[in-house]
């Protein structure tokens, strides 16, 4: 025991002393988490449209109104012509033009049909799609308030309702995101090197020599990761609350309960890296490329696993941060209990019982 | 106290050592002499029951390294060849920790690392990387002896490390040596070995030789001639290509030769002839490296 404790003591020293670990702990989750929540963010906010209006009456300028004071779009330019288009989405002033037909009012009232185009710059794909279903959705939010305005016509409205994210605000699915990043960052990156580093320096040896079982060894060099990787977990819990306004649904305890799991086993696979690894810098590689890449691509942080082809959601399965968001989605969103995650904590326990007895059947007891 | 039979190690294609077969009494400096290759370490470390042997047996205090590593590691006090303690912690940090990890404290075995750590225990809150070479070693020789082994493995201590504190450094190994510690030491230090006091000889994983420094020497029997003048590496080239040397070597401003019978006149003469100047032959003693230096060429 007291060996342990000077082991864990010896390891806060490295981490405390050394400024960059302490930039990568705690400059990284902060900058992360306010980097995915103002910066990248997949939400529409002012963006700029050309107005081409050929027919220039009372419709179509209620319609530009209602489009500008729906705080979605600003218009930029107003243009006279096609021809115009091009160099106005050239010069990125404007992402989107809405085009109306000549004699749009009379039109609508005469033949209850007018056309309205709406060009989107698709250079950005992901953008325009997400521009032309606002720009649409405003459009027919202000037909459909025009005709209960004008006769009790029999219409069908569909009021779509965004359970759980009702402003489809993007930190909310971030934040298990990028939770899990951060903790497979601290975890089995900062584990991987740390190890890695004491068999460069070749203090390793000395370690092995001593009569210190190596689980002691072990123990001793991630329980003040587990420490720190908590407080992260904290801090972005914290942060997400404070400057994003994201409630944690569910039960806390929970939360750090399946954060811990997580933890654990990234902190095996961070011990099976630095049994592979000869230098710092393959182990940082190897975390890099195969627990972080994995993090941000398969996992359906970012990209939806279900739109993915059929081998790589199958390869998605097999990747331990998946559950891990689909379980923090539960709690902190939907506010769901272990009823509702018990597989996929069950699935995350079993890795970690897999990983954690690979990584102490893999780690030398000599060189 | 250290007994091997047989040893064998190879890596990959290249053999470590082949057939290396000691023993170390109990009490006694053993050195293990060589050049960088000659496999040194990797008999350290098996004896430091951090490496299995291909083949052959190695005993530790009447112990098999290979079964009874856990028990021996006790008794065994290791110092790398680099340094291996952390850059970052103090000394005190760093001889504390060692002692912990062994289960003892730093008050408890003071005695032992008193001579050494006294020395360097006034910057004992500076981080051990900021030290020179010669507190870093001390410093590494303090956290090995601190749980109090029987046998202490140094790999190299002295490489890297300047004149005086080399010299130094061996005075505490006689000292540690009266206090019962058995010592294994390698070294690529020729100059070395006579403080040993029994040594083997080794070169491309094999031993060439074991004896004390001074039966090393006496084995040397023939007459060795220390030969200067004024070009010395041209010289010893000429010699090299003559039909009357048999061994030359170059040794600082001298050229060492061992000499067929009865040529030990033609060779000044010889030599002057030749455009050397303040050509001077005489007989001198043999020194282990010399020794070593032979036996390479056999």
């Amino acid at each position: 025991m007291k060996t342990y404790l000077s082991l864990v003591k010896k390891e806060f020293h490295h981490i405390l002393r050394d400024k960059r670990t302490m930039l990568i702990l705690f400059g990284i989750p902060v900058a992360l988490m306010l980097l995915f929540g103002f910066v990248i963010t997949n939400e529409i906010k002012t963006i700029g449209i050309a107005v081409l209006d050929q027919s220039n009456d009372y419709t179509t300028n209620q319609i530009v109104d209602r489009l500008e004071s729906s705080c979605y779009f600003v218009v930029k330019q107003r243009i006279s012509n096609y021809g115009q288009l091009e160099s106005v989405f050239k010069s990125g002033a404007a992402k989107l033009a809405i085009v109306f037909e000549q004699q749009f009012d009379y039109n609508l009232q005469r033949n209850r049909k007018a056309n309205v185009q709406i060009i989107a710059d698709a250079s950005d794909a992901n953008f325009a799609n997400l521009s032309v279903s606002y720009a649409t959705a405003v459009i027919r939010g202000y037909i459909n308030d025009k005709n209960v305005q004008k006769s009790g016509m029999l219409q069908i409205v569909p009021e779509v309702r965004m359970a759980y994210n009702p402003e489809l605000k993007g930190v909310y699915f971030f934040v298990p995101g990028i939770m899990a990043l951060i903790l497979m960052l601290i975890s089995a990156l900062m584990t991987s090197v740390s190890i890695v580093r004491e068999k460069e320096y070749g203090s390793m040896d000395v370690l092995l020599v001593s009569p210190v079982r190596p689980v002691e060894i072990l123990l001793g060099k991630v329980t003040p990761y587990i420490l720190l990787s908590f407080i992260n977990a904290f801090v972005i819990v914290v942060l997400g609350w404070s400057v994003f306004g994201l409630p944690v649904a569910g039960s806390l305890f929970l939360l750090f309960f399946e954060c811990f799991l997580f933890i654990s086993l990234a902190l095996s696979l961070g011990i099976l890296i630095s049994t592979i690894a000869d230098s710092q810098m393959v182990a940082m590689f190897v975390s890099a490329v195969g627990l972080m890449l994995p993090t941000i691509l398969l996992s359906g942080f970012i990209f939806p696993i279900e739109n993915m082809p059929l081998i790589l959601q199958w390869f998605c399965n097999i990747m331990p941060p998946k559950y891990f968001i689909i379980i923090l989605k539960h709690i902190m969103l939907m506010g769901n209990g272990l009823k509702e995650v018990w597989k996929e904590t069950l699935i995350l326990l079993s890795m970690n019982l897999f990983f954690i007895l690979l990584a102490i059947k893999k780690f030398k007891i000599r060189r | 106290m250290v007994r091997l039979n047989n040893l064998c190690k190879t890596y990959g294609t290249t053999k470590a050592i082949e057939d290396i077969s000691f023993e170390v009494n109990e009490n006694e400096i053993f050195g293990l002499i060589g050049p960088d290759g000659a496999g040194k370490t990797t008999i350290m470390q098996i004896v430091a029951t951090l490496l299995v042997p291909d083949s052959g047996i190695a005993e530790v205090c009447g112990m098999e390294v290979n079964a009874n590593f856990k028990a021996l590691r006790k008794h065994i006090g290791y110092m790398p060849g680099k340094f291996s303690l952390y850059p970052d912690l103090s000394i005190e940090e760093n001889i504390e920790f060692f002692a912990a990890l062994f289960g003892t404290t730093v008050q408890e075995n003071y005695h032992l690392v008193s001579d050494i750590y006294s020395q360097i225990e006034p910057f004992k809150d500076r981080p051990a990387g900021k030290l020179s070479g010669g507190m870093k070693q001390k410093l590494a020789l303090s956290c090995a002896l601190i749980h109090k082994p029987k046998l202490l493995i140094l790999d190299e201590p002295t490489t890297g490390v300047d004149a005086v504190s080399r010299k130094e450094f061996w005075g505490m190994l006689k000292n540690l040596q009266k206090k019962g510690i058995s010592i294994l030491v390698s070294t690529p230090y020729m100059d070395e070995a006579a403080l040993c006091d029994r040594v083997a000889l080794m070169q491309s994983g094999k031993i060439l030789q074991i004896d004390t420094p001074q039966a090393v020497v006496n084995s040397f029997n023939e007459v060795l001639y220390a030969v200067t003048s004024d070009k010395v590496y041209k010289m010893k080239e000429y010699l090299k290509h003559s039909n009357y040397c048999k061994n030359v070597h170059l040794f600082g401003q001298e050229v060492h030769v061992t000499l067929n019978t009865g040529v030990i006149d033609n060779v000044v003469t010889e030599l002057k002839n030749t455009g050397f100047s303040n050509v001077e032959i005489k007989p001198i003693n043999p020194t282990v490296e010399d020794c070593f230096m032979k036996l390479m060429v056999q």
